[in-house]
């Protein structure tokens, strides 16, 4: 093994990925607190923001977080049959169906965008939900796909 | 002597607090008194509820919030009713607040005592399956979060002193007596479980793995002692072979329980043995059962749903014995199979459905306050409204006056508000606190100036990131000119220095690095309203629930996350904008729809305080279904009280009732509603304005195709038996033979009617006690007798009414036989049993009107369920309340229920009405959806996403075809605006531009 690929191996063993969370006001965010509550641990690489419904998450915010340099999106709602507004996250499921053929069509990797379902009591679930983004994400290496605005 | 605006509820369970919210919400002043040192009751304790396997903290936590914030709600914990003097209208109670020895004012509830606390004492949250420290709170989301020392337990070693850095504990505090002056009081005290005797033969207390049903509640939960791991005690083993026994304590007649059915234990018990499948795929539950009870809503489905989806079986015995099997601890359980053979079958565990009692001080609360009990020691209450007590002004709700589950509580809970406001209206308003702001700070197009505030919340936050460092770099961000870091933000003090703070640095966007914004937000929100700041100028990053304390071991990281986020709530700060709430005024008069019971009852209450009323009934009499029942069960002369409140309605001058009407249209929304109404035999039109609808539309009795029903003249409904019976026209009979879900609990019409076993009962009593000799036979399938309705049961079997089971599969044939009929029943000992009889009484269900409802449904927005009744908001939690706000539902139109059930939810639903009624205008949430007209291309994909038909197409004078947006209707979910592929609609408070700073600018 030269000395360049060890190098790029340790930076890799090291290198935690940044990963923005689309978190719905009523049930994902809630589980994400509840993970707080209980002092569920998971890995430090995600960041949230909190939208009032996954239904409120414009294709283009996961777009623009690619481009923006973020090596992953996650994005959670409610389970289907549950939302909040009654139907909002059944129309962020339709539609981010389409979007993650099109991001797939663009060359991004699958696994970069996620979206999940975590209800408000589900703190070890989001947790863990989050421990599997982060691995996939890392996996795949930081995002080279655009280049970094910082 | 004086009426007085103000009411009393004593219990803060779901029962309390919702009695409490409805009040204090129509402009009383509440004293919300709590034994215990939390408020939320038993509901609090539960993981998940039936039957839509809701998440029981996630619904019920925003409303203990909502009680304990609430500025007109005064909550007392820890208390004991001392005495009660007055009258209806202006009682005098001495209350003692025992001291917690923490000071309630000051503790922030961060739990550093609790972690410090050197001796343990049984946690009563986990029902004692885990333990806590002497200084505890109930459970992490307790309200109000406020520590209690156990002085049982308490060593008085002083370290919790030390470490309380808001210096709350107060080892001297002593106990408080206080006098409240209030109108009406409601008990709301709940119930307690039946505890098995130490002696019992089910080894409860004796083997480990036998527990009680709120102990697996417990268990299940993910905040319970296995983090919602489904283990046995003994061993800590998954119990693959569970077998749940039903009716322990209930419907029990040897003296060790009770005689009564506890009502709501079949439905527990299907889901607990649903969720313990849920939660780990290798559990195989076993029910044993007597009859299986699931006669409420959409119940009959959950029941099916968790034998064919979950696996779950279940077996109709009562067991003979149960025996642990030393060497594994699994216990063997000996019963007779329906067939009659004897098994024996080992199960890993067992789990007891235990009943509920009367709350342990009902002697005590009964005494106190001057009110009778019933037989069973719950409190005794009137035959038509079963919220009102034996004294007058005095109400009771929830499982206090008879076993129920949460909606049932809920709507009793605001039927008893409801009550209130009959008793007390000329008073509203005159003991409440209404706020009074500084007028807003004009900011718009002024530069940002931004303040942040980080907080250290005792060690919580400060101990794992390092907090000096991010306020240093939150300094650094542009825009903001002052950073400030705090103890405790949330604390009194920490609110002056804020608002001093606005004023000092001209500020003009505020941030708070805390905990999470689900909780403290509004508490932010109002301090810099107070300060003259529009309440949205205002983000919080959460750095505690979301960072702290999630990355406990890793500090560097988490405050480089610390960093992150506090950076990104100054991003989003920069773009806010202040934001209007929206003012909508109220008309305040009520359109009821139909004219039977509930209507009536509903329209009664309103009229009764001054609001003018329209009652819409389409047949050409009032009365509706009741017409044709003479009695209730328990005895209520029907036709007396029906005659009663038809004159009442008529001669009242606030009510305007339109009889042979037809609703043509409702148009609007909360507060402002506009109707016509087609009335008469002229075919009149007449319009009125209204600010709230009541639908109580009722139901109507299945017309039977089967058992030769209309071709055979001996083959009758209930309802005519009953008429019969009533007018003596039955007395040459014989021989009777009911059957029990005609029309009901079928392919066709899944659910329960509820109220066939009751009016069979009732109508098997009457005729025996008119004609001794005469033989009934009832041919059911479950008998679902829940309640005290029970005692019915028991006294038909006693006086020689037969009540045969049959099967679903098998239906009883009906054969003609010259001038009688011969009847034949399949036993489930696969015995045929012919039965020659002169009469067949069919209990026919009871079905929705469907069209009629679809075009109700359809005017008003509101939903409908598979089975045409109406749908309300939230099937736990807003019983009466439809999702479209101002419009509320009672009675039948609901599902199949009582008489009784009936009046309560009509009550109720006027009391939901009385907290937009009593106000002249009501404010709507401001964070909606706004169209951008120049972008928009009337395309109308946002129209088909809103799920509140809040936007709609016009033609625009300058833009042509755009979107626009009823803010009154929009909640502001962003659906429309995910969805919009040119960018033209946003969300207030959620802006695109908003988002994009956020994920952006990584300065």
């Amino acid at each position: 093994m030269t000395l360049q690929t060890k190098q790029e191996e340790k930076i890799n063993e090291e290198w935690e990925p940044k990963i923005i969370a689309f978190l719905c006001n009523w049930c994902s965010y809630a589980g994400a607190d509840l993970a707080g509550v209980s002092r569920i641990q998971y890995p430090p690489t995600i960041r949230v923001v909190r939208v009032p419904c996954s239904g409120r998450v414009n294709p283009y915010f996961i777009i623009k977080s690619l481009m923006d340099g973020w090596d992953g999106v996650v994005v959670s709602g409610c389970h289907p049959g549950d939302c909040h507004y009654l139907t909002g996250n059944l129309v962020a499921r339709r539609r981010f169906a389409i979007l993650k053929e099109l991001l797939e069509f663009f060359g991004i990797e699958p696994g970069r965008v996620n979206f999940m379902w975590a209800s408000a009591a589900e703190g070890e679930r989001f947790a863990t939900l989050i421990k599997k983004a982060t691995k996939i994400v890392k996996n795949l290496g930081p995002n080279k796909k655009f280049e970094k605005k910082w | 002597m004086e009426k007085v605006g103000a009411v009393m509820v004593i219990g803060a369970g779901i029962g309390g607090s919702q009695a409490s919210l409805d009040l204090a919400d129509s402009g009383y002043k509440v004293y919300l008194i709590e034994s215990s040192t939390s408020i939320g009751g038993v509901m609090a304790q539960l993981d998940k509820t039936f039957p839509t396997n809701d998440c029981a903290m996630c619904i019920v936590s925003p409303k203990l919030v909502e009680t304990g914030r609430h500025q007109n709600i005064d909550l007392s914990i820890n208390c004991k009713i001392l005495d009660v003097s007055g009258e209806a209208g202006n009682f005098n109670i001495k209350v003692l607040k025992k001291t917690l020895y923490i000071n309630p004012e000051k503790c922030t509830g961060c739990g550093v005592c609790g972690q410090e606390c050197p001796v343990e004492a049984i946690d009563i949250f986990n029902e004692g399956l885990a333990k806590y420290a002497a200084t505890s709170v109930k459970y992490p989301q307790a309200v109000p979060l406020v520590y209690a020392i156990n002085k049982d337990y308490c060593i008085g070693c002083g370290i919790c002193q030390g470490v309380c850095k808001a210096k709350a504990v107060e080892y001297d505090r002593e106990d408080e007596e206080v006098d409240i002056n209030v109108g009406a009081i409601i008990l709301a005290p709940g119930f307690d479980e039946y505890i098995p005797p130490e002696a019992n033969l089910y080894g409860y207390g004796k083997y480990k793995n036998v527990v009680t049903s709120i102990e697996f509640e417990r268990i299940l939960s993910a905040s319970g002692p296995y983090a919602g791991r489904v283990l046995r005690p003994s061993d800590g083993d998954i119990p693959e072979k569970l077998a749940f026994l039903q009716c322990i304590g209930s419907r029990d007649y040897t003296g060790n329980g009770q005689p009564y059915c506890s009502s709501v234990c079949c439905m527990y018990t299907a889901k607990e043995a649903v969720i313990a499948h849920e939660h780990m795929h290798q559990i195989k539950p076993t029910i044993f059962s007597m009859d299986v009870r699931a006669y409420g809503k959409d119940f009959d489905k959950y029941i099916i749903r968790a034998q064919e989806e979950y696996g779950v079986q279940y077996i109709r015995s009562r067991i003979s014995s149960i025996k642990e099997v030393p060497e594994t601890k699994d216990l063997r359980i000996k019963y007779e199979t329906e067939d009659g053979k004897v098994m024996e079958e080992d199960f890993n565990m067992v789990v007891l459905a235990v009943g509920l009692n009367p709350p342990n001080d009902n002697v005590f609360l009964a005494e106190k306050f001057g009110i009778e009990l019933n037989e069973f020691g719950f409190a005794k209450t009137d035959k038509f409204n079963p919220v009102q007590t034996s004294r007058s002004g005095i109400y009771a709700c929830g499982a206090f006056s008879s076993p129920k589950d949460i909606p049932d509580t809920v709507t009793q809970a605001s039927a008893a508000a409801g009550c209130v406001n009959q008793l007390l209206y000329e008073k509203r308003g005159t003991l409440i606190t209404e706020k009074t702001l500084p007028p807003e700070i004009y900011v718009n197009g002024q530069p940002p100036r931004i303040g942040v505030f980080i907080c250290h919340c005792g060690i919580n936050i400060g101990g794992y990131v390092d907090v000096p460092d991010v306020t240093k770099y939150a300094t650094t961000l542009p825009n903001v000119v002052m950073a400030d870091r705090n103890l405790y933000t949330c604390s009194a003090d920490t609110q002056t220095i804020i608002k001093d703070k606005v004023k000092e640095f001209h500020l003009n966007r505020v941030i708070v690095a805390s905990c999470t914004p689900r909780t403290h937000e509004p508490l932010f929100q109002e301090t810099i309203r107070e300060a003259g700041l529009n309440r949205y100028l205002f983000q919080m990053a959460n750095i505690r629930d979301q960072c702290s304390w999630v990355h406990m071991n890793e500090p560097e990281k988490a405050t480089e996350k610390a960093k992150d986020l506090v950076r990104m709530a100054v991003n989003k700060a920069r773009e806010i904008e202040p934001i209007e709430r929206i003012k909508l005024p109220v008309t305040p008069k009520a359109l009821v729809v139909g004219g039977g019971i509930s209507g009536m009852v509903a329209a009664l209450n309103f009229a009764s305080q001054e609001f003018e009323t329209f009652l819409v009934e389409k047949q050409e009499e009032l009365g509706g279904f009741a017409r044709h029942i003479y009695h209730t069960l328990e005895g209520g002369d029907v036709q007396e009280f029906l005659t009663d409140l038809i004159k009442k309605v008529q001669s009242n001058k606030f009510i305007h009732a339109y009889t042979d009407a037809e609703i043509e249209n409702i148009d609007g929304y909360i507060g402002n509603f506009k109707s016509s109404v087609i009335h008469g035999k002229k075919k009149e039109r007449t319009e009125f304005e209204h600010g709230v609808v009541i639908v109580a539309t009722g139901a109507k009795e299945y017309h039977p195709k089967e058992y030769l029903y209309g071709n055979n003249g001996n083959v009758i409904l209930q309802s005519e038996f009953e008429e019969m019976l009533n007018n003596d026209k039955a007395t040459n009979k014989k021989s009777v033979v009911m059957i029990q879900c005609v029309g009901s609990r079928n392919d066709e019409h899944p659910y329960c009617s509820k109220m066939c076993c009751a009016e069979a009962i009732k109508n098997a009593l009457l005729a025996k006690e008119k004609n001794p000799d005469l033989e009934i036979t009832v041919l059911f399938r479950d008998i679902r007798t829940y309640g005290f309705k029970e005692k019915y049961y028991r006294e038909a079997r006693e006086k020689g009414v037969i009540f045969l089971q049959y099967d679903e599969d098998n239906p009883p044939e009906v054969i003609p036989e010259d001038s009688r009929l011969r009847i034949e029943v399949s036993t489930p000992r696969k015995e045929k049993i012919y039965i020659n009889s002169d009469l067949l009484v069919l209990s026919a269900g009871i079905y929705a009107n469907r069209e009629e409802n679809e075009d109700l449904a359809k005017m008003l927005k509101v939903p409908l369920n598979d089975d045409n009744f109406f749908l309300e908001a939230h099937v736990k939690l807003r019983p009466v309340d439809f999702a479209t706000e101002g419009v509320f539902v009672a009675g039948l139109a609901h599902c199949p229920k009582t008489i009784e059930d009936s009046i309560a939810q009509a009550n109720a639903a006027v009391s939901r009405a009385c907290t937009i009624l009593s106000k002249d205008e009501i404010e709507a949430e401001g964070k909606t959806a706004m169209v951008i007209p120049e972008r928009c291309t009337g395309c109308g994909m946002c129209v088909e996403n809103c799920a509140y038909s809040a936007i709609e197409l016009i033609d625009d004078r300058r833009f042509g075809r755009v979107a626009q947006i009823n803010q009154a209707l929009c909640k502001g979910c962003g659906a429309c605006s995910g969805n919009c592929r040119c960018a033209a609609i946003d969300v207030l408070g959620f802006s695109g531009e908003q988002i994009f700073a956020m994920i952006t600018g990584r300065c």
